[in-house]
């Protein structure tokens, strides 16, 4: 579990920087409706996010995200494949 | 009952907002006479063609011409069939032997168009369990490629080797590889790091497609673009190219080594599924690859243009894409959408045509005036463009 906490909050902290409108974030946050990214500033996170944690997320993988809690989870399933 | 137009209701608001300013529409002008590859009359106005990709002027050219109007009359207006029925005739064989020879490779599949080109071959080749690894500022022809298809997608940060390299060490031992790049990259007018990218991509196993649009004719000892000036054409597996730039009608194709390639003549939807390209584009595309074969001096003098104009720009206070020009391509960085349709207008005004390039198809949500030059526009012109933009950009504020 704690594992999942630290992750969170690395994904929170990894926002922080396109978090233009300073919006609070919880595990229910929706990338684009809540934080209003925009396809390059996804590109951008996602690019951050996986070099922070050496996995890959494929777009096909990013379309099925949409909440800052489905990233965290689905980044405990890449790290977990990872080993 | 949902409008399912309601999707676009903030980009059509946009328009109206800019457009009720009285501004010309940027995307919506008439060329009503084209006298050559650099002027056209626009408005009623004799205009120099700054925004084409017509870089080698093949347009106009006699041989091309007279090629076009002999196969209209031998072969008539259109082949209506698919490549694979009713659709081949000898001058797309002709048109196809004609790439091999300009790239020196065993294989060239020609497409409708150079869009077609990346969809077919990008999602024909990546099946589901393999992997496409791409620069994030690839063309929208790459990404409807990768959409078209069902590998896992990866994009990278655009020119960035070390990013890519680390991609592809993620990628699962056993899956297929495909990095796809580009040669030159059209909004900014920069080249990529191919020789590095190339090498990084062979050692850890993937197989390389470059699209090399913007640098064909024009990039290289042989014109066969950026891969080729670099040194590393023999280690791509797949080049894209086009009709519609250098070679100055209308087409895409894609040319390889590999020995099992012709198969994709009968798996590649978006080469089957479509009508071939009429019998006077292929003669007109065939003539102009072989005079591109030797257009040493042509090459030259467009590198010249380039050079002059992307100096002439930074004297006079313009921020460009590039520090130094790479290609054919110089983009003029506008503050916001506002000023660079402003700008657009009063170029225009001048009597000087250029792209203004806006979101989705620009990076990082940029405004572009972007300008391609043409090997046949004069010294003379150069100066006079450079001129027009004192003007307009004096004018519009944009510069001192």
């Amino acid at each position: 579990m704690s594992d999942r906490t630290e992750t969170y909050a690395k994904v929170t902290e990894l926002i922080a920087p396109f978090n233009k409108k300073g919006v609070a974030i919880t595990e229910a946050t929706r990338f684009a409706q809540d934080l209003e990214w925009d396809s390059l500033t996804v590109l951008d996170f996602v690019a951050n996010i996986e070099d922070e944690f050496d996995v890959l997320i494929p777009m096909n993988l990013q379309a099925e995200i949409e909440t800052v809690g489905q990233l965290v989870d689905a980044l405990q399933r890449l790290i977990a494949q990872r080993g | 009952m949902a409008d399912l137009f309601s999707k676009f209701d903030a980009l059509i608001e946009q328009r109206e907002t800019l457009l009720e300013t009285g501004l010309t529409d940027p995307f919506n002008l008439v060329m009503e006479s084209v006298e050559s590859p650099t002027v056209a009359i626009c408005n009623g106005k004799r205009t120099i063609l700054l925004g084409t990709y017509n870089y080698m002027g093949m347009t106009f050219d006699p041989d091309v011409i007279a090629a076009g109007k002999q196969a209209l009359d031998d072969f008539g207006s259109g082949t209506t069939g698919s490549r694979v029925l009713n659709g081949t005739y000898v001058g797309h064989r002709a048109v196809e032997q004609a790439l091999r020879d300009f790239y020196a490779m065993d294989h060239a599949m020609v497409f409708s168009t150079g869009y077609q080109a990346n969809l077919g071959v990008i999602s024909t080749l990546a099946g589901k369990e393999d992997y496409i690894v791409l620069d994030i500022d690839s063309h929208a022809s790459i990404y409807d490629g990768c959409a078209l298809g069902n590998a896992q997608i990866v994009p990278f940060r655009h020119n960035d080797i070390e990013a890519l390299e680390k991609r592809l060490k993620r990628i699962p031992e056993g899956a297929g590889k495909l990095v796809v790049l580009e040669g030159v990259y059209s909004m900014m007018g920069d080249v990529a790091p191919l020789k590095e990218m190339v090498a990084v991509s062979k050692a850890n196993g993937a197989m390389v497609l470059v699209d090399e649009a913007h640098s064909m004719g024009f990039i290289g000892d042989h014109g066969r673009g950026v891969s080729e000036a670099q040194g590393v054409i023999d280690d791509v597996d797949f080049i894209i190219g086009t009709f519609s730039k250098s070679v100055g009608t209308v087409g895409g194709f894609c040319v390889s080594n590999h020995p099992k390639f012709e198969i994709l003549r009968l798996v590649c939807r978006p080469y089957v599924f479509t009508a071939s390209l009429p019998p006077s584009v292929v003669a007109t595309a065939a003539t102009s690859i072989r005079k591109l074969m030797d257009s040493a001096g042509k090459r030259e003098h467009l590198w010249e243009n380039s050079k002059r104009l992307h100096a002439g720009l930074r004297q006079l206070g313009f921020t460009l894409g590039t520090e130094a020009p790479q290609s054919a391509i110089i983009a003029v960085m506008m503050p916001d959408l506002e000023t660079g349709a402003a700008m657009w207008e009063a170029l225009l005004n001048e009597g000087l045509y250029v792209n203004l390039a806006r979101p989705p198809a620009t990076p990082a949500g940029m405004t572009l005036l972007r300008c391609s030059l043409c090997a046949l526009h004069t010294e003379d012109q150069v100066g006079e463009i450079l001129g027009m933009f004192a003007a307009a950009g004096r004018a519009t504020g944009c510069i001192d």
